[in-house]
């Protein structure tokens, strides 16, 4: 059992919502990350979600869009975020790191070079937003032996049968995305993501996060009503990128006081 | 006659698999919330493709709208200059809207209406496939958006204008390169948040399958067409067949009738910007590396990070990082030869076919026809070229204007 995983059966014992928490990677600057992923901890995220920068980022809404941007001017890389993840594990060896990222970064480094390079930095699992399972096969069984969980993402477009089949892949959690759009659009139906969690517990005992369209305290409450864990991207990397060229301490504060709310939202339930 | 044996076993009509794959290439690789999308079109099409009224109302389109059969037309001035093998010139430049864009656009309508889907969405780069799509659209009723990125809203600002005129709204993608690939990323964005009602139009055989198998099927009439033409005018099959190739349709829709034709040399010409050597081009397929970009899996320009590098070419059509994964499978098996031709190569191919022809072709079409010269030269005047002549240049002369440093 990996970090992941323990730490999302503990939250289950007891009976916590996970708080996910995403940045990118670099963003703005690449000495801000490692500060702000301590601060993010300590303010009461549960699993972070390092986005790894990519040239051409489809899924993203404009604001995480140019947090890929933003990193891309200092050139950071795949290789870089393992890296980081590795100077966090030498203070951190308990807060689980899942990266988040597109395919093609990770094609070029190498399947096997990736996971066996991840898995020793202290990385416990790996979403490809562009990897739906029909095309995921080698990179799953690379990520399997070295102990680190594949993500998938299901949508509301997502039928019953497709879902079976993901979900006979997935591992960690699944990541279910609220709306049809991109990170940060603005129309969560809350009425129909409790339709749809629902429907995905008959299928799996794996916990069910909730992310896009996420934005504070309330949204993320409302939504952890039925899911076991809000993921809250856009409005940290917003942040964050508002705040370019201040000091990484700066920035890690100012990130922080943006989860403190929400973990306490989520620890109301 | 230079077939290797691997590729003489190949059945081409077997390509792609079920999955979408060309050996290695193509695929679906797209976020989640797309995938039940991409199984219903390929679904609809399946039906759709040998459905004979289906056949009919896209036939007659191409006839009567599109104005096919376009001609095969003997450049029997310019092969004598070129000295060497007689170069035909397979006219898509001829067809309403200017290029062979239409074909495919046609085709895509007809799927649109089949959905009953209100609203169609398309990536541009040069803009013929944005006005392909916005007259489409027009005659449809359907309405119309257009991503270009906004280098290309600069250099293409009569298609721009012209797109607006047939209804279309054009948005200029102002992220990442501002080119093709962003306009693509930008209309994947609005397919994902749109998807109940909108038709993404997809201009090339990139993309997620199904996209590459079916705007290559609404393309391949060009070589079909073509096939029959030589026949009728020169008693045999050409010794050559020369296109561009940018995401590299017209290429596919005059190459796939021909590939089981082994007598049949085939070579696509990729942009080779200001040299393939100084890393200033759009040329994957001559220096490019295996990856996964837009939907699938094909050569790319890439740094050693993965990330995707910005590309150059005089020609905003062929400027972009990635290529038709059936292109990439047919580089590997050795059936098609893949060359770059240089801006100042291609430039010098417009002015040629200009004044000694008489037709303005597509800077697009012009790296096809300045391979085609180089290959002529060295050919026999009983062998036969056909060049796919893409487009017509009347969108570039603002470009060609200001590289002669004149204002128009």
């Amino acid at each position: 059992m990996n970090r992941l995983n323990e730490r999302l059966a503990q939250l289950r014992q007891q009976g916590r919502k996970a708080l996910v928490v995403y940045i990118v990677n670099g963003d703005p600057a690449p000495e801000v990350t490692l500060e702000t992923m301590h601060a993010m901890v300590a303010a009461g995220a549960d699993i972070i979600e390092l986005g790894v920068p990519f040239s051409d980022p489809m899924a993203e809404g404009p604001v995480i869009a140019r947090g890929h941007e933003r990193a891309l001017e200092h050139k950071v890389s795949l290789r870089a975020t393992i890296e980081v993840v590795r100077q966090f594990r030498a203070v951190d060896q308990a807060t689980p790191v899942v990266l988040m990222g597109y395919t093609n970064p990770v094609e070029r480094m190498g399947y096997e070079a990736f996971a066996s390079s991840a898995s020793a930095a202290g990385v416990d699992g790996l979403l490809t937003v562009d990897l739906p399972p029909e095309e995921a096969g080698a990179l799953h069984s690379e990520l399997k032996k070295a102990n680190m969980e594949n993500i998938f993402l299901l949508a509301p477009t997502t039928s019953q049968a497709r879902a079976t089949s993901i979900v006979r892949l997935a591992g960690g959690f699944l990541y279910y995305v609220s709306l049809k759009g991109v990170t940060g659009a603005g129309h969560l139906d809350i009425g129909a993501v409790e339709q749809k969690v629902a429907q995905l517990r008959q299928l799996t005992d794996l916990p069910i996060c909730v992310g896009f369209g996420i934005k504070d305290a309330a949204t993320a409450k409302a939504i952890a009503r039925s899911a076991d864990g809000a993921v809250v991207g856009s409005v940290l990397v917003d942040k964050m990128g508002s705040m370019q060229g201040q000091g990484a301490a700066q920035i890690a504060a100012a990130v922080a006081e943006l989860i403190k709310p929400i973990r306490q939202g989520l620890d109301e339930l | 006659m230079s077939k290797t044996t691997e590729s003489a076993a190949v059945d081409y009509s077997q390509y792609p698999d079920k999955n979408g794959h060309f050996g290695p290439y193509g695929g679906r690789f797209v976020s989640e919330t797309l995938m039940p999308a991409l199984d219903e079109l390929e679904q609809m099409y399946n039906r759709l493709k040998d459905d004979p009224e289906f056949r009919r109302e896209f036939d007659y389109d191409l006839a009567h709208y599109v104005g096919r059969p376009s001609p095969l037309y003997y450049a029997e001035r310019w092969s004598k200059q070129v000295g060497g093998a007689r170069i035909f010139l397979k006219r898509e430049d001829l067809n309403h809207t200017g290029a062979h864009k239409v074909n495919n656009t046609i085709g895509q309508a007809l799927l649109a209406k089949h959905s009953g889907k209100s609203r169609i969405i398309a990536e541009t780069g040069a803009g013929q496939h944005g006005v392909a799509s916005a007259t489409v659209a027009a005659r449809l009723g359907l309405k119309c958006e257009v991503f270009m990125g906004a280098e290309d809203v600069k250099r293409q600002s009569l298609n721009v204008y012209r797109m607006k005129l047939l209804g279309a709204t054009v948005h200029s993608v102002t992220s990442g390169s501002r080119t093709l690939k962003d306009a693509m990323n930008e209309a994947m964005r609005d397919w994902v948040t749109n998807v109940d009602d909108t038709f993404y139009i997809i201009g090339t055989v990139a993309g997620p399958h199904p996209y590459p198998l079916l705007v290559r099927d609404f393309q391949c009439v060009i070589g079909r067409e073509a096939r029959q033409q030589c026949l009728d005018m020169t008693g045999k099959l050409p010794d050559a067949l020369v296109a561009c190739v940018g995401g590299g349709s017209n290429a596919i829709g005059l190459f796939h009738p021909f590939l089981a034709d082994d007598s049949v040399k085939i070579y696509g010409v990729e942009a080779g910007g200001h040299g393939v050597e100084t890393g200033e081009h759009a040329a994957p397929l001559n220096d490019g590396v295996p990856g996964v970009l837009h939907g699938n899996r094909t050569y790319l320009m890439e740094d050693e990070d993965g990330q995707i590098i910005e590309t150059h070419s005089v020609s905003a059509g062929l400027d972009y990082p990635g290529v038709g994964p059936e292109h990439a499978w047919l580089k590997d098996i050795g059936r098609v030869k893949y060359v770059a031709i240089n801006d100042d190569e291609a430039m010098a191919a417009f002015r040629t076919l200009t004044r000694v022809e008489g037709i303005m072709p597509a800077l697009e079409s012009s790296h096809a026809l300045a391979y085609a010269a180089k290959l002529a030269a060295t050919m026999d005047p009983e062998e036969v070229i056909i060049v796919n002549l893409s487009g017509r240049g009347d969108k570039d002369i603002l470009t060609v204007a200001q590289l002669d440093g004149i204002e128009v």
